[in-house]
């Protein structure tokens, strides 16, 4: 369970932190704690996997990697562990998770591919086949993008 | 964005460091003084190119739950339920995607109740369009890093 303190660390870092040379200080004096106390708060929150990564998240659109490729793939169940890993190895897969299948929905495993054109992410299933000999997926395109945000947790 | 831009998005995105003076310890790694890095950061702000600075929770980690949620929309509606979906705070992405499920978003909620009532209230309003609930049963990557 999060004290008061803690969630109102996460209200402050799940935002902008202000561009200054003494970011956590400002934080800090903000908070009313003392800026040593607040950075060992963030190591611990860091190194605990409450907070997943620290650091500039970017519109990746903008900074030209416009295809983003949603590719669902049909594995047997027995094998998802070994398809998974992996998948998960290839630095253009952001995110790889096994969801549950549906009556109309055979498809059990997502890997997120962000790339500059939509042939680069094809170039990349491909290999995602060859390697794991899974061969029935679909790639479902990004078209528009209707909302991109981060989460506001304990408003 | 020149080359120096390159080092320092590659720099921000993974291991920023926790410190008193971050700027000044990245700006002694890429050679640069504690100005320059406040200055280029900026410019990548105002470029769009930064979002923000700052940490990405695990919401599991702070006793969230969350799901990823497909809806087969008619053409014609999309936009009307779109906007819909996007109205709540917990729904973080939202995509038009080339498929017969042609909307699909993700929804944090604080507990699996509140994400299916959030759910039900969404489908109630946009006319019980066909779904599916896709929560996570198990993560094997998270690390949406660019390389440039």
């Amino acid at each position: 369970m999060q004290t008061d303190q803690d969630i109102a660390i996460v209200r402050v870092l799940q935002g902008d932190i202000p561009l200054v040379a003494r970011p956590f200080l400002e934080i800090a004096n903000q908070l009313g704690i003392s800026e040593a106390d607040l950075l060992q708060k963030i190591s611990e929150m860091h190194n605990q996997g409450v907070i997943r990564r620290f650091g500039a998240i970017l519109r990746h659109r903008q900074a030209g990697i416009t295809a983003n490729a949603m590719v669902v793939w049909r594995v047997p169940a027995e094998d998802i562990e070994r398809v998974g890993t992996i998948m998960a190895q290839s630095p253009a897969v952001t995110h790889c998770y096994e969801r549950p299948t549906g009556p109309d929905w055979p498809y059990n495993l997502y890997t997120m591919i962000h790339g500059r054109s939509t042939e680069e992410c094809e170039e990349v299933v491909q290999k995602l086949a060859q390697l794991t000999n899974i061969k029935e997926c679909q790639l479902l395109y990004g078209i528009k993008e209707y909302k991109k945000t981060s989460m506001q947790y304990f408003k | 964005m020149d080359d120096l831009d390159r080092q320092l998005l590659n720099r921000l995105q993974s291991d920023f460091p926790l410190t008193s003076a971050p700027y000044q310890l990245l700006g002694e790694e890429l050679g640069l003084n504690e100005a320059e890095v406040l200055e280029r950061i900026g410019r990548l702000k105002e470029q769009g190119i930064i979002r923000r600075i700052g940490a990405s929770f695990n919401s599991n980690g702070l006793g969230y739950v969350s799901s990823l949620i497909a809806l087969k929309v008619p053409e014609e509606q999309l936009a009307t339920v779109a906007s819909v979906v996007n109205s709540y705070p917990g729904v973080t992405h939202n995509y038009q995607r080339n498929h017969a499920y042609n909307l699909w978003f993700t929804l944090i909620a604080p507990s699996s109740a509140e994400l299916m009532n959030t759910l039900k209230e969404i489908q109630t309003k946009i006319g019980d369009l066909p779904y599916l609930n896709l929560p996570a049963r198990r993560v094997f990557k998270i690390k949406a890093q660019f390389s440039f």
